[in-house]
């Protein structure tokens, strides 16, 4: 038997407290890797939204949310008319709701639009986009969740909007989400003559802080950010991030109350048994060690019972129709690392004050009253 | 016994009081053991023979009184450490075995202590399992053995790591009379096969007069019987 090995024999001999244990890291593992999973996702998402085949963004300054910004036509026209730029398509967000789905994402857009030229038309196609009043087009997950068809009648908001086309892309809001031209949605939302960014491609990228400095000149009320600029500085981005942490470390919080619980009743019926360990020449030290090795195998048991409930409430997710195609989960090495680290941090933190009592048992007082 | 043989224990002057003082126990004990020689320490319950042999065995500190046991002193954490896992065996009235592991396991927790090497600790425990007859309950928990089993257990467990001085405290207590005869003379047979020293706590003259030698102890100190 080496140290190792009892460990895991404490841990078998009382195995409904390190069940526990495990279950309350578990949890808050998956808990964690849950949130940030859909939280990264939907982040990477609106991310790839902005960035479709564009290098800069121009958008109202200080904003608090994209959905308040505002560029005019006009400024738009200006920055199109910039020499080193490529393309400038604009982009209108909304929210619509239709009857029994309250929240539908909603872009106003041109018929140049890069995102209905990627996209694989399921029906109709990209050349009547715009063509007539009225119309609309439908995401893939949109028209399925809407049971809606070509042609078909779908009440939007007080109206009724006719499906001229429905398009199948990668991103799930879009996918999820409802394509209308970009008059109708400026005069749908009340945001006539106005779009949300402008999503610029430059000629010579490497030029970026001479469109930028230009922009800012003519155009006080504007602000242009580079793609990796704006996601590392937008404000909704990291109150997402900064909330899914937030939660997820709450969750972990309760985790690491229970290892701290289960470790210290642990110590507690073994007081005696601890005593003995000392006797046959256990240090303070080997008797800590014992006590956190029993903790970090915890984290670890629960760390994978975490990972496997996670990504299978992540795998899940997608497919309920209540999500409307919203969820697709990101989980990335920084995610994994910090979740791995958090486990492991909250485990020995749990188990120091039972590690401590547990290493401050005097044998001969422990033998003598128990 | 050879009075040129060396002395692993001295006990001088040595007080001891439980409960803020209140309760004094040891007040003034004094003893020596010789190296291989079977000492008893006879006297009624209470009288502090345990307390002494704890303070022996570094499991409590005295208040005062010098203290060497095998070169060192038990007074000191470092010294006490060194002491229970190379020098010391302990034998209790309770076996103090974990009940829920098997024999064998609870056998390699003294030698897990000092890191010795598995196949070594595992010749170990099949020589002395079979010097005290339990090498056929080796796989078997703790919880499954009778007292006597459970006390042969407890002695292997004293012995692993080759101590030279056993210190049992009352070891035939909780049994009955036929088996704590026979766990006594195990005991004695063991000692002398491997020239250990033995401080024997026990409240039956019988075995405190099977000793090489017997001390009293009384309010608080020891004398010769």
């Amino acid at each position: 038997m080496r140290f190792l090995s009892l460990i895991v024999v404490n841990l078998r001999r009382h195995r409904l407290r390190a069940l526990i244990g495990i279950a309350g890291i578990g949890f808050g593992v998956a808990a964690m890797l849950t949130i940030l999973g859909i939280v990264n996702g939907a982040i990477g998402m609106f991310e790839r939204i902005l960035a479709t085949d564009s290098h800069y963004l121009v958008l109202e300054k200080n904003v608090s949310d994209l959905f308040f910004s505002a560029v005019r036509d006009e400024d738009r026209a200006a920055i199109r008319a910039l020499p080193n730029v490529e393309s400038a398509h604009p982009l209108l967000f909304g929210i619509v709701s239709s009857p029994g789905f309250p929240v539908i994402t909603c872009f106003g857009v041109t018929a140049e639009d890069p995102r209905l030229e990627r996209a694989e038309w399921i029906a109709g196609n990209r050349a009547e986009f715009g063509r007539r009043l009225g119309e609309i087009f439908l995401g893939a997950r949109a028209a399925e969740f809407l049971s809606a068809r070509l042609g078909d009648d779908v009440p939007i908001g007080a109206t009724t909007w006719r499906v001229a086309g429905i398009l199948k892309t990668e991103n799930g809001f879009e996918d999820g989400g409802v394509f209308m031209p970009l008059g109708a949605a400026q005069e749908f939302f009340h945001r006539g003559g106005v779009c949300s960014v402008v999503a610029v491609k430059l000629r010579d990228q490497s030029a970026g802080a001479d469109f930028k400095r230009a922009v800012e000149a003519a155009h006080p009320g504007l602000i242009a950010l580079e793609n990796r600029e704006f996601n590392q500085s937008y404000h909704s981005f990291r109150v997402m991030k900064t909330t899914a942490w937030a939660v997820g470390l709450c969750a972990f919080l309760l985790g690491g109350l229970g290892v701290a619980n289960t470790m210290l009743l642990s110590v507690f019926s073994r007081i005696r048994e601890i005593a003995v360990l000392r006797v046959c020449g256990f240090s303070e030290g080997q008797v800590a060690v014992l006590i956190f090795g029993e903790a970090m195998a915890v984290a670890l048991a629960g760390l994978a019972l975490g990972f496997a409930l996670g990504l299978a409430v992540l795998a899940g997710l997608p497919h309920l129709p209540q999500f409307q195609g919203y969820v697709q989960a990101t989980v990335g090495p920084g995610v994994v690392i910090g979740i791995v680290v958090t486990a492991l941090v909250t485990a020995v933190g749990g188990a120091i004050y039972p590690a401590r009592y547990a290493s401050s048992i005097q044998p001969a007082e422990a033998l003598r009253y128990e | 016994m050879s009075e040129a043989r060396e002395i692993l224990v001295t006990v001088q002057e040595v007080w001891k009081a439980y409960d803020e003082g209140r309760v004094p126990v040891l007040q003034g004990a004094s003893l020596e053991v010789r190296a291989g020689e079977m000492v008893a320490l006879w006297g009624a319950s209470g009288s502090g023979k345990s307390t002494l042999l704890h303070l022996i065995g570094g499991l409590d500190v005295p208040d005062r009184g010098e203290l060497h046991v095998c070169g060192h002193d038990p007074r000191r954490e470092s010294d006490r450490l060194e002491l229970r896992r190379r020098h010391l065996g302990f034998v209790f009235q309770l076996h103090n075995l974990i009940a829920d592991l098997t024999v064998e396991e609870n056998l390699r927790v003294p030698a897990l202590a000092v890191g010795r090497p598995t196949a070594q600790t595992t010749a170990r425990i099949r020589t002395l399992a079979e010097q005290v007859g339990i090498a056929h309950r080796l796989k078997h928990r703790i919880q499954d053995l009778s007292g006597g089993e459970r006390q042969r257990v407890a002695i292997c467990r004293a012995l692993m790591n080759e101590p030279r001085l056993l210190l049992a405290d009352e070891p035939t207590g909780s049994l009955d009379e036929a088996t704590g005869d026979l766990i006594f003379s195990l005991l004695k047979e063991l000692a002398v096969r491997n020239g250990i020293a033995v401080v024997l706590a026990t409240h039956e003259r019988r075995f405190a007069e099977a000793c090489h030698r017997w001390l009293r102890v009384r309010n608080g100190k020891v004398s010769d019987a």
